[in-house]
């Protein structure tokens, strides 16, 4: 992947991003037509994305003309504890869920970042750690975090069917076996079937991005091809090591569920 | 003496279900009665760890059930649950669950046989059974693991009469058949009658009164009797 400082050459206006707001005022005023009531939530959604993107723009800025590891690692930190408070609102039916979903976001980041690096498909600059580890994050924590809820409503939906199971003499690793098998597909299933229809239904948003700036589409392809497969395996890894390390806040060191079910 | 529980105190949600509770069940039939909320299921899960009490002991078999394995505990001291919760597959798959879990070999067939199911039930998909199959089906599967107690939470609470019959009978034969030892939650005073020689009564928590089956219920029907004898 040498040339993709080619991908640079477009220049946008504020004004050109505020024309862009006419669609969102169709949004609003279908919204409003219908009395589905979500002006107020489109609304805070344009101003977050505007103050957050802004925001993060100068940081990147920052951090592209330092050049800097420290900076760089400083800022993945950030987006991974992040990740885990917000994926732990998501879950909220699994007790003690930060600590996990910190964890999972962090390897999940650190395995596919270090990946990447190993392998040499992208050098370890600013320019590629920051925007590839911001795709990896976000991909994993809703990964986890949509894997964790599940988790956590099977347990409460079928704590009389784990608390016989238990009753049998198995471990609490053993009770919710099936439900762990469950979660980690619903965890996943939103991020395969988009890899599955990538191309066909819809165009991703890296090779979008490279193609409206001018890249090559070669180079598109292959750099979006690049992000699936590093955002699939990331996914799976926050996935898999949320549910695995969660699943045991259930239960107390005796197996038993911490909220058993109703006599 | 099998079980012992010592000023076993347990509260639920903040709310006190067992308050200082002493109890003692002996080897054999016994039956654990008392109203809805008295807190007898509470006591069945404490009796195999499937809850700890926040205070007091509880001892099987002059050994304090916190020192013991709860894995192992729960293979010997076997609990079958009011309602029938089996895991998704065949009534076969829900035989062999415990067992393969604890490397035991078993017999589904005659399992189902002690359980009172016909042996043809061993291929049937367990979600299609009736709820007094399920719940024999229930019973079946903590036999598998050769359990050396039964703990049956209303074993027929979910049952119509003639379901309810089959489930007693089957629990009858059990006590004829086996050297297994029975501990019977039930809010029905007659079904005690039938089904242990032992009883402990529970109210709001505490055990009001325990002793022989004869004993116990007939004290309490003694008041009752001399309350209309005044009257008249």
């Amino acid at each position: 992947m040498t040339h993709l400082a080619a991908a640079s050459s477009i220049h946008v206006t504020l004004g050109e991003v505020a024309a862009a707001l006419a669609l969102v005022a169709i949004a609003a005023i279908a919204s409003r037509a219908w009395h589905a009531e979500l002006e107020e939530d489109i609304g805070i959604a344009v101003f977050r994305s505007l103050v957050q993107l802004t925001a993060i723009g100068y940081v990147i800025t920052l951090i592209f003309d330092q050049d800097s590891a420290v900076l760089v690692l400083a800022l993945i930190t950030v987006m991974v504890v992040f990740g885990a408070f917000t994926a732990r609102n998501r879950a909220k039916c699994v007790p003690n869920a930060f600590w996990p979903l910190l964890i999972a976001l962090a390897v999940a980041a650190a395995a596919t970042l270090g990946l990447v690096i190993a392998l040499g498909i992208f050098p370890a600059t600013p320019r590629y750690l920051v925007p590839v580890g911001g795709m990896v994050i976000g991909n994993s924590m809703t990964s986890a975090a949509v894997a964790l809820n599940r988790l956590g409503e099977d347990v409460h939906d079928q704590s009389r069917t784990i608390e016989a199971t238990l009753a049998l003499g198995a471990t609490s690793s053993q009770a919710v076996t099936p439900l762990v098998q469950r979660s980690l597909r619903s965890g996943m299933i939103t991020l395969v079937d988009s890899t599955k229809t990538t191309g066909l239904i819809f165009f991703p948003g890296t090779m979008v991005g490279m193609l409206l700036a001018g890249a090559n589409p070669t180079d598109a392809v292959r750099l979006q091809l690049i992000l699936l497969y590093v955002l699939l395996g990331a996914a799976s890894i926050a996935a898999l090591m949320a549910i695995t390390l969660a699943r045991r806040n259930f239960f107390t060191s005796a197996h038993q569920l911490r909220e058993p079910p109703e006599p | 003496m099998l079980f012992e529980l010592e000023d076993v105190s347990y509260a639920r949600s903040g709310k006190l279900v067992l308050r200082d509770l002493g109890a003692r069940l002996p080897v054999g039939a016994s039956s654990v009665v008392g109203p809805s909320g008295s807190g007898k299921s509470t006591l069945l899960r404490l009796l195999n760890r499937l809850a700890d009490p926040d205070s007091g002991t509880v001892v099987y078999e002059g050994k304090d059930v916190r020192e013991r394995d709860p894995l192992a505990l729960r293979r010997e001291v076997c609990l079958v649950p009011q309602l029938p919760a089996l895991i998704e597959g065949t009534v076969h798959d829900n035989v062999a669950y415990g067992p393969r879990l604890a490397g035991h070999s078993f017999d589904a067939r005659s399992c189902l046989e002690l359980a009172g199911l016909d042996p043809a039930f061993e291929d049937r998909d367990s979600a299609k059974l009736s709820v007094g199959e399920q719940q024999r089906v229930m019973l079946a599967r903590a036999l598998a693991l050769e359990p050396r107690v039964l703990l049956l939470d209303e074993p027929t609470s979910a049952l119509d009469q003639t379901a309810r019959d089959a489930v007693e009978a089957t629990l009858q034969g059990l006590r004829a058949r086996t050297a297994i030892s029975t501990v019977v939650v039930t809010h029905d005073m007659e079904q005690a009658r039938r089904l242990a020689d032992y009883v402990v009564r529970i109210e709001n928590g505490r055990a009001s009164a325990q002793g022989p089956i004869g004993e116990v219920l007939d004290q309490e029907v003694e008041p009752a009797i001399a309350t209309a004898e005044d009257a008249t």
